[in-house]
């Protein structure tokens, strides 16, 4: 028979959490902070708007871009949070989650060979779906001493005459990185200079422990270099209804819905009528859970600084992110001793990038009693472990 | 920071006040000093504990009575509020606008217990007019907690 399958997937490497996946899943009684999505359920008034929209019978497509009152809905958002104007018509697509627009932006832009900008740790898809895109990726390695956030040197430094899109993936998953305005600054000042693209995915724009999140696409000039990709997933708890959205510019955007239209046809209908409540009326919603994961966090940190594990303070997304180097192992064989004696699961740096090496991703989208049962298992682990060593 | 504390120890009086401070990134003596104060201005006004009395083997009847009553010249309503809310089975006593004066809650040991504390003591008060006695039969959510489901975390245990 002839080769069923095309050469340039099946090189793409299947993702680093599936194989830890597969163990913890076997594994009954283990309890898991490796979770990427919230803990809590999506608030009831917005189901009650996804059921109402049922019962009306509002089961058929919408226009391929989306609701045009949730593109309505959205400018109004990324006007009043980030000051930035979109037009809802040209510049606006509802997509089937984030993942789908990472996805839409490297097809829609990328040339064979045109270099993609990748810093890690970072999310498992934009490495896959530039590679796919027939993009070259380049990894930047962001550093912990940084604080995980990309400079204005190291971009400068990977930048070459084929680059053509720089990813920014915060606030960051894994490393609960933030950028902040002044950060942003040099960066913008780079990208305008070498005349390159920016993707930058805001998807936990709305956990942000510090200041509030300030998008690149505000800074001068960077609108129309900037592909927006935001959605309702981590901000309202609604990962299962599959809804992200991206803004960008029209010439872009064109581009963007024609290949959503034949690939996709149109976000869940559903979802988006749930969407339209959350963002008119979810601001209380996202309040409280941010306060949760807040204090979460504080708990998870002061935990860290009581064991003396090293753990860089992160102001954004739900995780931490902390470095188990003085173990002297790696970060799977660390991870999968920790599951093994402790059943805790939590999830290796390495599955975000090879530079991820050393540390942990440690989800915190869990309630506090659970928190305080897998710390108090990693802190007898870790005893141990220092124990071992000194014999 | 106020807020934040009422809020927390709303749903978990029991929290550790290390813990507490933690979580809010506070210092435990200020979190002390607060609830102190709290107490003593009575925005505090106690510490209970939530119980589904249906889970275990003693008895309880609950009942949601609405009164109607004739307001006294120169105490309105609270004269007679205070009568009803001075008796030990009376959980609450709200003075609410619509159909109705007064909304009593009472707790007895018995269906019988309930009715004839209604009918002795309640509706025989001077200045009441007429009673309505509803029983519960179930509880769903009290306090803001679902009574009738557990929470299950149904996430799958790894993603990314």
């Amino acid at each position: 028979m002839r080769n069923p399958l095309a050469d340039k997937v099946v090189e793409v490497k299947p993702s680093g959490i599936r194989k830890f996946f597969d163990i913890v899943s076997e594994m009954e009684d283990a309890i898991s902070l490796g979770v990427g999505e919230p803990d809590f359920d999506t608030p009831w008034h917005i189901r009650d708007e996804g059921i109402y929209s049922l019962e009306k019978g509002r089961t058929f497509y919408t226009s391929n871009a989306g609701l045009k009152e949730l593109r309505g809905e959205i400018a109004n958002y990324i006007k009043r949070t980030q000051n930035i104007t979109y037009d809802p018509d040209h510049e606006i697509l509802v997509t089937v989650g984030g993942s789908e627009a990472i996805d839409l932006v490297f097809r829609a832009m990328v040339n064979p060979g045109d270099e993609v900008l990748i810093p890690q740790p970072s999310f498992v898809s934009y490495e896959p779906c530039a590679i796919l895109a027939d993009a070259v990726p380049v990894i930047i390695k962001l550093k912990e001493e940084d604080e995980f956030r990309l400079t204005a040197q190291e971009l400068r430094e990977a930048i070459t005459d084929k680059t053509k899109i720089l990813v920014l993936p915060f606030p960051n998953n894994p490393t609960g990185a933030i950028m902040e305005r002044k950060d942003l600054e040099e960066i913008a000042e780079v990208i305008r200079e070498k005349d390159i693209f920016v993707l930058t995915d805001e998807i936990y724009a709305e956990l942000t422990y510090k200041d509030k999140h300030v998008s690149i696409a505000s800074l001068p000039g960077m609108q129309e270099r900037t592909i927006l990709i935001n959605g309702f997933s981590k901000a309202y708890a609604m990962t299962g209804w599959r809804l992200g959205y991206a803004c960008a510019p029209r010439v872009i955007m064109e581009q963007m819905v024609k290949i959503h239209q034949f690939a996709i046809m149109c976000a869940p209908t559903t979802s988006q009528y749930a969407a339209v409540e959350a963002i008119k009326n979810g601001d209380d919603d996202v309040a409280s859970m941010r306060e949760s994961y807040n204090q979460r966090r504080r708990f998870l940190m002061n935990a860290f600084r009581e064991m003396g594990l090293k753990c860089f303070e992160p102001y954004g997304a739900f995780y931490v992110f902390p470095c188990i180097r003085e173990f002297g192992m790696s970060s799977e064989e660390f991870a999968e001793r920790l599951l093994n004696e402790e059943k805790v699961a939590v999830v290796p740096g390495t599955a975000f990038g090879d530079c991820g090496e050393g540390f942990l991703r440690i989800s915190y989208a869990y309630s506090l009693e659970n928190l305080k049962i897998a710390l108090d298992k990693i802190n007898c682990f870790i005893t141990r472990l220092r124990n071992e060593k000194r014999v | 920071m106020r807020e934040q504390i009422l809020s927390i120890i709303e749903k978990n009086s029991r929290i550790d006040l290390r813990e507490l401070a933690v979580i809010l990134g506070a210092e435990e003596i200020d979190i002390v000093n607060e609830l102190k104060v709290l107490e003593e201005e009575g925005v505090i006004c106690g510490y209970h504990t939530m119980i589904d009395w249906e889970k275990t083997s003693i008895e309880k009847v609950t009942a949601l009575i609405e009164v109607r009553i004739t307001p006294q010249r120169g105490q309105g309503y609270d004269k007679i509020a205070e009568r009803i809310y001075k008796y030990p089975e009376v959980n609450s006593v709200y003075l609410i606008s619509g159909g109705y004066d007064l909304m009593v809650t009472l707790e007895g040991k018995s269906l019988k217990a309930v009715s004839s504390f209604v009918s002795d003591k309640l509706s025989t008060l001077d200045g009441v007019l007429s009673t309505a006695t509803h029983f519960i039969l179930k509880k769903y959510k009290d306090h803001g907690t679902i009574l009738t489901k557990k929470y299950e975390d149904t996430r799958e245990k790894i993603t990314p």
